[in-house]
């Protein structure tokens, strides 16, 4: 009898009792169920939820292991200073190092373990009370925290937030595919008002920099929207934002490796094409919009909005979290519009109030978080109005044939 | 002589006979205001972030209800029906002006944090509900008893999430720093521990509430609405 069988056996002797569905869980992860349908007339494909979930999470793999080199190179150039930027691959050496990934995996693997430790413990938890099966909900949630979060954060607040965010962001929903916010950005969120100090400001993207503060070691790395909201001279090129040698959340900077995820997401047809593409459109926009009011000469160069303003539009889209914000977490396909056309209006919304809320709001210096955190709440409504707006379209068709 | 009879029998219903204290305990838990009939949220969000301000809040609420009940319950047969609704707001403005200066006399720091709250307490659901659902219908003693029961179900609730909000969010308890120093790293603080500030905004009053909704009716299960 192969293990498969006699897992299988072992599951059908405890079915119903209290213990089962953190068993079922731990049985379904590592095989394919011995309960799905053999015949009849039945679709049968091989993408269940998990294995969508997995597809997320092999689409952030390149973004986690950027950012495990690029929390040790930001520590490297910190100390040592910046190497010239001349171009992508000549670069790389200064970034693929030995001490870089060692450096970056030990702030790192810790983040993405807790993470993944208390969000599924809570799971199981969960799902032995209330005796449903374990969701695999938590599988890209899990992976999507620790790529948002900046690298220097004590692991406890990760803990306290993903507990918040699973159990009131989620659970109390009635958990996976219920909630109404995306886990993973209440959890971020809960951070960023919890504990503002770790999560915003000068001294948390670059590992140790609170440590070495005040001392004659000292350094500092801001990310790039706290250069431009403190309107200080930019010290990245937007080709360095665009490839992600810049500080910021772990897995956020590379603007080039999320293109690489959000092309595998739309080409496995897991992510909506038009909530990325109306969500570029949307940034662009408004990003025009605040072009178009410098060149007028309404805002002059005396506001605290200058330099946010003055930014050319499309370089929005590169620095900060909006790339990864969009692909990885706008398209989310419970918090998201339900309906195509109301996918097309949320995903314009959210690029649309991201780099509004960036510009006008300094304080909050990552819009996209809170942008789709609100166009979350207002899915529902979008996707009311669409489907009235078809039967009414409808209704009138009727009414045109019988009279 | 028999209607008087009659009278005396009435009256002689013990002060705390079995009715009586449930008009007291049930709003305590069964039928608590804020928890199961939703009502006085505003002023549970905005005025929870310190536990001394909760406690201030509810005796206030308190004196004001009771009192309000009293006197509602005594006027309620000359009180023409068509015009009660202003009849109960003159009460409960001048109790609540009597609140307002007596704190303003006496904890003038305190009258200043609860700011336009003890004012809004004329607005405050719990109140009106207590005046229209009991006070109209009941002698001045019942009233008296529902008006505490009713109050000390909302002040429970308040004191409950003044205390989690003040001990998570700010680190003290009545102001005393019972987690240590946060600038001198004493106590919990030298572990690495710190406030979490997002306790001291009303979202998360919102979410103490809802959290303390979720485990009294998982206790309770003919709570649940169906």
């Amino acid at each position: 009898m192969s293990l498969k069988d006699k897992l299988h056996n072992i599951k059908e002797q405890y079915k119903g009792k209290k213990m089962a569905p953190a068993f079922n869980a731990i049985h379904t992860f590592l095989y394919l169920p011995n309960e799905t349908t053999h015949s009849g007339a039945h679709v049968r494909g091989a993408d269940d939820l998990k294995r969508t979930m997995n597809m997320v999470i092999l689409a952030m793999v390149p973004c986690l292991i950027w950012g495990m080199f690029n929390a040790g190179y930001q520590v490297t150039i910190a100390e040592n200073g910046k190497p010239e930027f001349l171009s992508f691959f000549d670069h790389l050496q200064y970034f693929f190092t030995v001490d870089n990934l060692l450096v970056g995996a030990v702030k790192v693997l810790p983040l993405v373990i807790v993470s993944y430790l208390v969000g599924l413990a809570i799971e199981f938890v969960f799902a032995v009370i209330k005796g449903h099966e374990v969701e695999e909900g938590y599988l890209v949630t899990g992976m999507l925290v620790p790529l948002i979060v900046p690298v220097d954060l004590p692991l406890w607040m990760l803990a306290v937030a993903v507990a918040f965010g699973v159990v009131i962001g989620k659970e109390v929903f009635g958990g996976t595919g219920m909630n109404i916010l995306n886990p993973a950005l209440t959890i971020r969120a809960f951070l960023f008002f919890a504990y503002p100090t770790w999560m915003s400001g000068d001294k948390v993207w670059v590992h140790g920099a609170k440590e070495v503060a005040g001392t004659a070691d000292a350094y500092s790395g801001e990310t790039m929207l706290g250069m431009l909201a403190q309107k200080k001279e930019l010290a990245y090129g937007i080709d360095e934002a665009f490839f992600g040698f810049i500080p910021g959340s772990v897995g956020e900077t590379s603007t080039l490796l999320v293109l690489v995820g959000a092309a595998i997401l739309i080409f496995s047809k897991i992510a909506s094409w038009r909530i990325i593409l109306s969500g570029v459109i949307g940034a662009l926009v408004m990003g025009l919009v605040f072009n178009f009011v410098i060149t007028q000469g309404w805002i002059t160069e005396g506001s605290k909005f200058y330099a946010l303003m003055s930014l050319p539009f499309w370089q929005h889209l590169v620095i900060g979290g909006f790339a990864f914000g969009i692909t990885f977490m706008a398209t989310d396909p419970v918090s998201g519009a339900q309906t195509n056309k109301g996918k097309i209006w949320y995903g314009f919304l959210c690029g649309f109030f991201a780099v509004m809320i960036r510009v006008f709001n300094p304080a909050y210096p990552e819009g996209i978080m809170l942008a789709i955190l609100l166009m979350n709440v207002f899915a529902p409504t979008i996707d009311h109005y669409v489907v009235q707006a078809n039967v009414a379209k409808r209704m009138k068709r009727l009414k045109v044939k019988a009279a | 002589m028999a209607e008087v009879a009659e009278k005396e029998a009435k009256q002689k219903e013990p002060l705390f006979s079995k009715k009586n204290k449930g008009l007291m305990t049930d709003p305590l838990f069964d039928n608590n205001p804020i928890t199961i009939q939703v009502l006085g949220i505003c002023s549970a969000l905005a005025i929870t972030a310190q536990l001394k301000a909760s406690i201030v809040m509810a005796l206030a609420v308190m004196f004001v209800l009771a009192m309000g009940n009293v006197v509602i319950s005594l006027m309620r047969n000359i009180i023409p029906s068509k015009i009660r609704i202003i009849v109960q707001l003159v009460v409960v403005a001048a109790l609540v002006i009597v609140v307002d200066l007596t704190l303003k006399a006496f904890a003038y720091e305190l009258s200043k944090q609860l700011s336009v709250f003890v004012g809004l307490i004329i607005t405050n659901c719990i109140i009106m509900g207590r005046f229209e659902a009991f006070a109209l219908g009941n002698g001045p003693w019942k009233s008296f008893l529902d008006g505490i029961g009713n109050a000390a179900g909302y002040g429970l609730i308040l004191i409950i999430v003044g205390f989690f909000r003040e001990l998570l969010g700010s680190g003290t308890l009545l102001g005393f720093k019972v987690l240590g120093d946060p600038i001198e790293k004493t106590g919990l603080y030298a572990l690495g521990y710190e406030n979490n500030g997002f306790m001291l905004l009303a979202p998360m009053a919102l979410i103490t509430v809802g959290v303390i909704i979720w485990i009294q009716r998982s206790r309770n299960k003919s709570l649940i609405e169906s």
